[in-house]
């Protein structure tokens, strides 16, 4: 019935892929998006300045967890400079479903976890006081 | 399906719903294709032709500022204004129309009270007891102004069917409380608190008593002076009128010892380079050109509410509630918030899918053309305490239907069967 819950999506929201925690992580970063009570954290193990391994955990609707999921099958390899210029309509792209604008945090929220852990960031410019 | 659920017999029909209907334009509408199926009345109403008429007519025929001009314009729509007053004041029984402040929404309402009244009458180490059902409107404020001047808060809990912990509330309240600020009705449980009876006991330990009734005023009778609270507040956009309408009734003698809210015209009496002295009640808490227009629909809104009968909109709720509750509960996966039964509730139906969150829950619902509520509805302390992130919520009023309960079951079938749950 779906052009948004498609199987590849329900199926990387159900099984994801890269999940849990990172042994040996040099870069972790944690959001969420409180409207909805998304929880993300990003974890990165850089060697070399590039991507040895990525997992992440959080919890949340498909949209956000499935991205999640995607983003870290493509970042595996790539050096710290690509994945700091991973945008969004690369992600949206990749995501491959239309987002409407009340879901456009859902699907990013994986993409600012990812790119705060990546710019080595504690908290979000701006949003510091969400770190505690 | 037989109704065996506790509470009050609910007779079949109460209202003329077909009718009703025919009243707002907005519900003929389709989404994509599909009947509009418009659940999600405790975030705002729909609006009858009577309301956008009263708009149109005073924009079309009469517009001018009120209390300004000596023009017959201006005279017609402060008039009209100033009626609307009377209709709230007499819609929830307040004493006096002097009683009624004209405010956007209940949000400004409880900024009202929490900066006019509550920086002159909290101090530090006093307690300001409040509830975990309340909206962030009646709790952000009391927070705020609680760490600003070192005062202590208290947050009654529920119990696992959403009833408000009596025990607690009354412990806390022998305890001392300078501020009761309390919600009538939970926006996002439907759970119905017997403020009447908490009221009195508040007073009676030297608390002054807010009740947010903004859930309550649209769906069941509010009558303040039986109620003995101190301030009410409510919106109007939830009770078929506008958004930027809404109104504090306050008792006169507290409200005249006020400071006022925000400074400006309209709100003075006489104004020189050294001092200024207020204009009376209410105008001493209306500063600026108000929302008059709003205000003007909102008397329309009371209009229709009072001429088909709050209490037979409440019966017809309760009608939706105790068809919908069972076929909910049979559905595999489903778990229902809040109250069970039709005792003290209105139809606020909140719930969780298994395995779907929410905001997809929302998305497919949307295909389905039905509109609900999915998030924290404005109750993070509540959610927290459901443990859960997030409910969708289906919210009732006068125009919906049991078709529409059948629509919303539909939906859940549809989303179960999207995520093969």
């Amino acid at each position: 019935m779906d052009d948004m819950y498609r199987d590849y999506i329900l199926d990387h929201y159900k099984n994801p892929r890269n999940f849990g925690e990172l042994e040996g992580a040099t870069h972790t970063y944690h959001d969420s998006n409180p409207l909805c009570g998304d929880e993300m954290t990003m974890q990165l193990r850089i060697g070399d300045g590039s991507v040895e391994d990525v997992h992440f955990t959080g919890k949340g609707c498909a949209i956000s967890q499935a991205s999640a999921s995607i983003l870290t099958e493509e970042v595996k390899g790539k050096t710290l400079d690509e994945v700091k210029a991973i945008d969004r309509d690369h992600v949206l792209a990749n995501l491959g479903i239309p987002i409407s604008p009340a879901r456009i945090k859902c699907a990013l929220l994986g993409l600012k976890a990812l790119k705060g852990a990546a710019w080595g960031l504690t908290a979000w410019p701006g949003e510091e006081v969400k770190a505690k | 399906m037989a109704v065996t659920l506790k509470g009050p017999t609910v007779k079949s029909a109460p209202l003329d719903v077909a009718r009703i209907r025919k009243d707002f334009p907005i519900l003929a509408q389709t989404v994509r294709g599909k009947p509009l199926v418009y659940l999600d009345n405790a975030a705002t109403s729909q609006k009858p032709r009577q309301v956008i008429d009263a708009m149109s007519q005073v924009f079309e025929e009469h517009n001018a500022n009120i209390h300004r001009g000596v023009y017959e314009f201006s005279e017609r729509t402060t008039a009209l204004f100033e009626e609307a007053r009377a209709k709230v004041a007499r819609f929830i029984n307040a004493p006096s129309e002097r009683e009624i402040i004209f405010v956007r929404n209940a949000t400004e309402a409880l900024n009202l009270v929490a900066y006019a009244w509550g920086r002159d009458n909290i101090k530090r180490g006093d307690r300001i007891v409040t509830t975990v059902l309340e909206h962030h409107s009646d709790f952000v404020p009391w927070q705020q102004l609680a760490t600003e001047v070192g005062a202590e808060i208290a947050v009654v809990d529920i119990d696992d069917d959403g009833r408000l912990r009596r025990d607690q509330l009354s412990s806390e309240l022998r305890k001392g409380a300078k501020l009761l600020a309390i919600t009538h009705t939970s926006n996002g449980l439907g759970t119905v608190n017997p403020v009447k009876e908490i009221a009195a006991e508040a007073r009676a330990a030297g608390a002054t008593v807010l009740v947010d009734v903004a859930q309550a005023v649209p769906h069941t009778p509010v009558d303040v002076q039986d109620l003995g609270a101190d301030f009410v507040a409510f919106s109007g956009h939830k009770m078929l009128a506008p958004p930027g309408s809404g109104a504090l009734w306050g008792r006169a003698e507290i409200l005249e010892k006020m400071r006022p809210f925000l400074y400006g015209g309209d709100m003075i009496s006489r104004v020189t380079v050294k001092l200024t002295e207020w204009n009376e009640l209410p105008w001493k808490f209306e500063a600026g050109t108000s929302s008059y227009v709003d205000a003007i629909a909102l008397g329309a809104a009371v209009d229709y509410l009072s001429d088909v009968g709050v209490a037979k909109i409440h019966a017809h709720e309760l009608s939706l509630v105790a068809y919908l509750l069972p076929r909910l509960q049979e559905i595999p996966g489903v778990t229902v918030y809040g109250p069970k039964d039709l005792e003290s509730r209105v139809g606020v139906v909140s719930f969780n899918i298994e395995g779907i969150h929410p905001h997809d829950v929302a998305t497919i619902f949307d295909r389905e053309g039905v509109c609900v509520r999915a998030g924290h509805h404005c109750n993070q302390p509540l959610m927290t305490r459901l443990g859960v992130p997030a409910t969708t919520r289906a919210s009732m009023y006068l125009y919906n239907t049991t078709d529409e309960m059948d629509a919303l079951v539909g939906a859940i079938h549809t989303a179960k069967k999207v995520f093969g749950t």
